[in-house]
């Protein structure tokens, strides 16, 4: 029987105890109480109640989301009858395609952003080109690529297979029986036939078509605003987070994951512009991304600011529901200076690891793609670059990665 | 060297280890904020012609919220500045860019108080925001830091 001295078995204890310690301190991450704060600040608890939109009278009306959402999914309205709302933003992705471009009638040379919180959004679309959903609602309707359609043809839809549920909500249709007066297809559209019908209508009757196509936008903004965050596993995270800074009982996020949350919030800048609880400060910037091959370099706020101030249907148009004061996003809208050009609105970072492919044009495939662009940093070809390089090791790129998985939220929920 | 300083030796560099790899999980960001900056909601203008304090309707002064703010305008020995005509702007200094809204002063509430609404800021982290004034023949600008989280 071998015999152990007694320094020896004490060193043993020690060094055994050393360990134990210092894998349990590993383990049981501290947040500062600034890092507390901002940790608190992303998770959904933090989002307050959606706000309202003075533009449309119906936005928070159960009736008119409920017709708004049989519209979303109805693809009659669309120029070959197979197009809808659904086409580019299908639920089961998150209200994005999985694509990189848009395929409506045509293909869009965009990526479809997700609907999912963007009813808390003062700007639409990548460059925001409109300042609320329902005048957005309408643009990809009488686009020649997306739904293809004119007005006067949503308007016969409309008196067609939702006159009840329509004159409910908005009061009477105007009687379009009059083919003359009512083409079946008239509109401000890239189709000659369809352009030429819409010039020769009255004034009058143009108004009664763009009342009732308004109202189709109002009814679509009705039912996207219900379509709101939903909780994510960081969120149970941060719910079990103590005013101490340290979680209580078992950590919900992996060792990595809880080191990508620290770069995220910390070396990686991320949270200058995805802050909040849903990881956007809804925002245009430029970060250099390039352009998609073969297509011209979008040109980003700069045209959207334009096109918004020209939109018959914004805020401050005969079709808005709101008094020209209530109208804040267009009140205070930056129109003119250097970060205009090139600068595309933060996307939320909310279910980003379903939301294939990224950024405006869908050029990056994966989120490590993303995460390579941030750290290694790029050269606008247009504006001005945000950007400062991360340098992030392949460790740190992985676990950044990581994090952004926790975001997805729950299922069965 | 005998087996028990072997030991010991393995200890003191397992004990390093954990101190360096539990310390490495608190560092904080770095900042490139000048340490004499001056927070205060009431500042001389440049030359010293005004002295301006401002109030958010949204304490702490939030992030990515339109929220309003009031200005208040006094001459420097303390008398209301009246029908001054006031430009707001917003900067970053670290980031080179501004606010994602163009404030504007939209009422004269009298006493020397203005209503600047429009205000919104898109990030934390140190903010400027400055106060072009012109009255009665003088003009002057008064600029405010706000440290934004």
């Amino acid at each position: 029987m071998h015999r152990y001295p007694l320094w020896r078995v004490g060193v043993l204890v020690a060094t055994l105890s050393v360990v134990t310690a210092c894998t349990l301190k590993l383990n049981a991450t501290t947040w500062s109480a600034d890092e507390l704060h901002t940790l608190r600040s992303l998770a959904l608890t933090a989002l307050k109640p959606l706000p309202p939109d003075p533009s449309n009278a119906v936005a928070d009306d159960h009736a008119a989301a409920a017709l708004g959402e049989r519209i979303f999914y109805d693809t009659r309205f669309s120029a070959n009858g197979a197009v809808s709302c659904a086409s580019c933003h299908m639920p089961e992705r998150h209200f994005t395609d999985g694509r990189p471009f848009g395929v409506g009638v045509g293909v869009i040379p965009l990526n479809a952003m997700t609907l999912v919180g963007a009813a808390y959004s003062p700007w639409q679309t990548w460059n925001g080109k409109s300042d609320s959903q329902w005048s957005q609602a309408l643009l990809p309707l009488e686009n020649a690529v997306e739904h293809g359609g004119d007005r006067t043809f949503y308007a016969h839809l409309i008196a067609e297979h939702y006159a009840d549920a329509y004159t409910a909500i908005f009061g009477p249709l105007p009687d379009l029986s009059d083919a003359a007066r009512f083409p079946r297809h008239a509109g401000p559209v890239d189709a000659v036939a369809a352009s030429m019908a819409w010039e020769t209508m009255a004034a009058a009757d143009r108004d009664a078509v763009n009342r009732v196509f308004a109202n189709i936008g109002k009814a679509l903004a009705a039912y996207e605003r219900t379509l709101l965050p939903r909780p994510a596993r960081f969120d149970r995270y941060v719910a079990t987070l103590g005013n101490d800074g340290r979680p209580q009982g078992e950590s919900l996020l992996t060792d990595d994951e809880i080191a990508g949350l620290r770069i995220f919030i910390g070396k990686g800048k991320c949270t200058n512009c995805h802050n909040g609880p849903r990881f956007t400060n809804d925002a245009f910037h430029n970060t250099a991304v390039p352009g998609a091959p073969g297509y011209p370099l979008q040109r980003g706020r700069i045209d959207g600011v334009v096109r918004v101030q020209s939109d018959l249907f914004n805020c401050l148009g005969p079709y808005s529901d709101a008094a020209p004061e209530d109208c804040s996003a267009l009140r205070f809208m930056v129109a003119e200076g250097v970060t205009l050009l090139g600068g595309m609105k933060t996307p939320t970072l909310r279910n980003v690891a379903e939301t294939a492919p990224y950024m405006h044009t869908g050029q990056m495939t994966t989120l490590a793609d993303v995460v390579a662009h941030y750290s290694g940093g790029g050269y606008a070809l247009l504006g001005h670059n945000e950007l400062t390089p991360l340098n992030l090791s392949a460790q740190e790129a992985a676990q950044l990665e990581a994090f952004l998985h926790t975001l997805t939220e729950d299922p069965g929920q | 060297m005998s087996s028990a300083k072997i030991a010991l030796l393995l200890l003191s560099f397992l004990l390093a280890g954990c101190v360096a790899s539990t310390g490495m999980t608190a560092t904080p960001a770095a900042s490139v904020l000048p340490a004499d900056v001056d927070f205060g909601v009431t500042r001389l203008s440049d030359n010293g012609i005004f002295r301006a304090t401002y109030r958010s309707d949204v304490a702490p002064v939030p992030l990515n919220e339109l929220h309003a703010w009031t200005l208040h305008v006094e001459t420097a020995d303390g008398a209301a500045v009246e029908h001054a005509m006031i430009k707001v702007s917003g900067d970053m200094p670290e980031h080179g860019h501004g606010m994602p809204t163009q404030p504007q002063i939209t009422q004269e509430l009298g006493d020397g108080d203005y209503r600047v609404e429009g205000m919104r800021f898109q990030m934390g982290g140190w903010w400027t925001v400055t106060f072009e004034i012109a009255a009665g023949g003088a003009t002057d600008r008064v600029t405010f830091n706000l440290q934004l989280k």
